[in-house]
């Protein structure tokens, strides 16, 4: 048959649940880092509901130790949509005495996100928050629902999710209430940039190798910056790198590489053995350590 | 330390025209289940060498004297602490033939609802029986929800071989056992597959078993990679639920009134004339769009935003379907159940219902009986309790506009929500 479209099963499953959020909440918002996982979510949306606009904004937690050519990306990334932005700051919540700065050698404010999005979500009655997370990047993701329902205080009750059916999804909640929406549930990290390699979209810098200053700690690569606790033993270095996942400066490890392209990359990644979750200082506080923040409210 | 992973994953070559293949595993506890799928992982090279490296770590740590795959997947930490797996866990892993997903659940008695929840999502499902055990009650209730969900294949690994010695004779008996429930089952024989494995060990998962010679079919992985995913796509009558109306409202698209949704049961073809369901409305497909390009046809499957010849009034729940194959509509409709909450399913109780994304209330009309999961028939009952299977006819506010599951299974298929508590509390396989 001529011109017949044959879908990707992902990218398909993903518009889906998309076009469910906007038809089942009244206040949905997507979480927006600036990381090549939301950026695949942004262009998802715009999937789903071509000709029309993406009919909810994004929200941007920053810590304020982002990389700024996240920043700057997101930026112009908004401005050619014609996307609506929204940012709120941790600085604010540290300032308002909500949350306290971390000391010492792993200090970030990695964790800290938490209470100024839950605040954010109050702030706009937000009904659904949609975020990147995908099942195959860490264990206790891996029983993560797609529509995640949060009570009150933003917590994930691991125990007791309702149990997710063919592909209805299920978006009645209480008022106080919210739901925690992940489109890419079921996308690999390799899933994701070939997608990203397919549909030729932009992404931040920082995913190409790039010379920076650097510094090595319990076997990972730091930036070495003003934002990152560093003693004097710890030698500045530059370093050829890039950064496979994109997250806060303080928790965000690179990687030695010399992949300046996507196919590059892409190829980088097929061919890896350490995960991307591997070079996330947060992962390695405990065995236990997304399962305790999630539970909290953690993205 | 075993030497890296087989020959033929050769991680250098492209994902891009890789199938999908979507997995269930069945097991009870303790029949291997998690160190399978942790086998299949590290057999694939798709353990990456820091989750590997944790695996050894915890490995030495618990004093065991060989790897504990099974550490792979056991997320949570009452999972780790207790040595059980407590809900369904989605696991990726690629050969370069082939992408899996595979839902894994846990096989305790009270654990059925998670069973029906990840088959519903999977193609094929993989049923453990451990050697030393054979055929038990649990492996009877996995493979009826095999037979319920309409699986289109089933492999039954029986595990645990090393500890019987690779003894052909006990692998004969398990599979005659089962032999006798497939011939009380739907399935056809083609449809049922048995490996005698040992996921401890690795034989037969990936690497042809030396020690299982009298074993003449293929590995588990060679099993996996060559059912063809045409096979698993049901084809019937094409359905087309409305998800959303897209109205850009924009200069450019001033009149533009697209409707959202995706293909169920078979294609969609510019030009086809259709029906909106429940008004009849008749019209034909003006266009099909995919973002920014129109396609001539979309196959099952697709996420499309199609437009209709005529102005014709449509909104969300509504179904689009070809003239030529209509649905059934019917406000009483007998469904087999089952309960996927502790709140019991009584005479008279009201649900919203969710066909597909279509909401209509629901009032429970009467129940035939509880289903026996050991194919031994059904008894009376008044109620539904949480993991029960049964029969139930139920009288709605609205007709629904379906086919029997048998048919088209995102048609013939949806949940229950309680009023009170909005959870999912019922999933139903429409007669």
């Amino acid at each position: 048959m001529s011109n017949l479209f044959i879908p990707n099963p992902k990218e398909a499953e993903s518009i889906h649940i998309l076009r469910e959020v906007a038809a089942q909440f009244e206040k949905p918002v997507l979480l927006f880092s600036g990381g090549k996982d939301s950026i695949t979510l942004v262009r998802l949306a715009q999937k789903a509901f071509y000709p029309a606009r993406i009919p909810f904004p994004l929200l941007h937690i920053d810590t304020g130790h982002n990389f700024p050519e996240t920043i700057a990306f997101r930026d112009q990334l908004v401005e050619e949509l014609g996307l609506e932005l929204i940012v709120r700051n941790v600085q604010d919540s540290i300032d308002q005495g909500k949350v306290t700065e971390e000391r010492g050698r792993y200090a970030s404010r990695n964790t800290l996100q938490t209470t100024t999005l839950l605040d954010a979500i109050e702030e706009f009655k937000f009904d659904a928050c949609i975020g990147g997370a995908r099942r195959d990047e860490e264990k206790a993701r891996a029983k993560e629902r797609v529509f995640s329902v949060r009570d009150d205080f933003g917590q994930w009750d691991e125990k007791n999710q309702r149990p997710e059916l063919f592909d209805m999804l299920n978006g009645k909640i209480h008022q106080g209430q919210n739901v925690r929406v992940f489109p890419i549930s079921n996308w690999t990290e390799l899933d994701v940039w070939e997608y990203i390699k397919n549909e030729d979209m932009k992404i931040p810098s920082i995913y190409f190798a790039h010379k920076r200053e650097v510094f090595f700690r319990d076997g990972m690569v730091w930036t070495a910056n003003q934002h990152v606790y560093r003693d004097n033993s710890e030698e500045v270095v530059e370093r050829m790198v890039r950064f496979r996942t994109v997250g806060d400066m303080t928790c965000t490890a690179a990687v030695l590489s010399d992949a300046d392209t996507l196919e590059a990359v892409v190829d980088e990644i097929r061919l890896s053995t350490i995960s991307e979750r591997g070079a996330r200082i947060d992962d390695k506080r405990s065995e236990a350590a997304m399962e305790k923040r999630k539970k909290v409210g953690y993205f | 330390m075993e030497s890296a992973k087989s020959a033929r994953v050769n991680k250098s070559k492209m994902a891009e025209n890789r199938k999908l293949i979507k997995i269930a595993t069945a097991g009870s506890v303790d029949d291997g289940k998690s160190t399978l799928i942790g086998r299949l992982l590290y057999d694939t090279g798709s353990l990456t060498s820091d989750k590997l490296e944790a695996i050894e770590r915890n490995s030495k740590q618990r004093g065991y004297d060989y790897l504990d795959f099974s550490l792979a997947t056991d997320g949570l930490v009452a999972e780790r602490e207790q040595g059980i797996t407590i809900d369904v866990a989605h696991i990726y892993f690629n050969t370069d033939k082939t992408n899996f997903i595979v839902a894994d659940t846990p096989g305790h008695v009270e654990y059925t609802r998670n069973m029906v929840t990840g088959a519903s999502t999977s193609q094929v499902a993989i049923i453990l029986i451990d050697a030393r055990k054979g055929v038990i009650e649990q492996t009877y209730r996995h493979f009826f929800i095999s037979n319920l969900l309409r699986l289109s294949h089933v492999v039954v690994a029986v595990n645990k071989m090393d500890l019987v010695d690779y003894d052909e004779e006990v692998y004969l008996k398990i599979k005659s056992d089962f032999e006798e429930l497939v011939a009380k089952s739907d399935f056809s024989t083609d449809q049922i597959t048995f490996i005698p494995i040992s996921a401890l060990k690795g034989e037969n998962v990936s690497q042809k078993s030396d020690l299982m010679n009298w074993y003449i079919g293929n590995t588990l992985l060679d099993h996996l990679e060559v059912l063809e995913p045409a096979d698993l796509q049901e084809s019937s009558a094409a359905r087309f639920p409305v998800q959303f109306v897209i109205r850009p409202k924009t200069e450019a698209y001033h009149d533009f009134r697209g409707f959202a949704g995706k293909v169920y049961g078979g294609n969609l073809k510019k030009g086809d004339s259709i029906t909106v369901l429940p008004s009849l409305t008749t019209s034909k497909i003006k266009a099909i769009h995919f973002f920014e390009k129109e396609v001539e046809e979309a196959a099952i499957g697709s996420s499309i935003t199609i437009t209709l010849e005529d102005e014709v009034n449509v909104s969300r729940g509504d179904t689009i379907v070809k003239n030529s194959d209509l649905p059934k509509s019917e406000k009483l409709i007998s469904a087999t159940i089952c309960q996927v909450n502790a709140k019991p399913l009584k005479v008279g109780d009201k649900y919203t219902l969710q066909h597909g994304v279509n909401r209509v209330l629901a009032k429970v009309e009467s129940i035939q009986g509880r289903i026996h999961t050991d194919f031994s028939g059904e008894e009376a009952t008044d109620q539904l309790k949480l993991n029960d299977i049964g029969q139930v006819t139920f009288k709605l506010s609205k007709a629904i506009h379906f086919d029997s599951y048998k048919q088209n299974k995102s048609t013939g298929s949806f949940i229950l929500i309680d009023e009170g508590s909005y959870d999912t509390v019922s999933v139903g396989f429409i007669n």
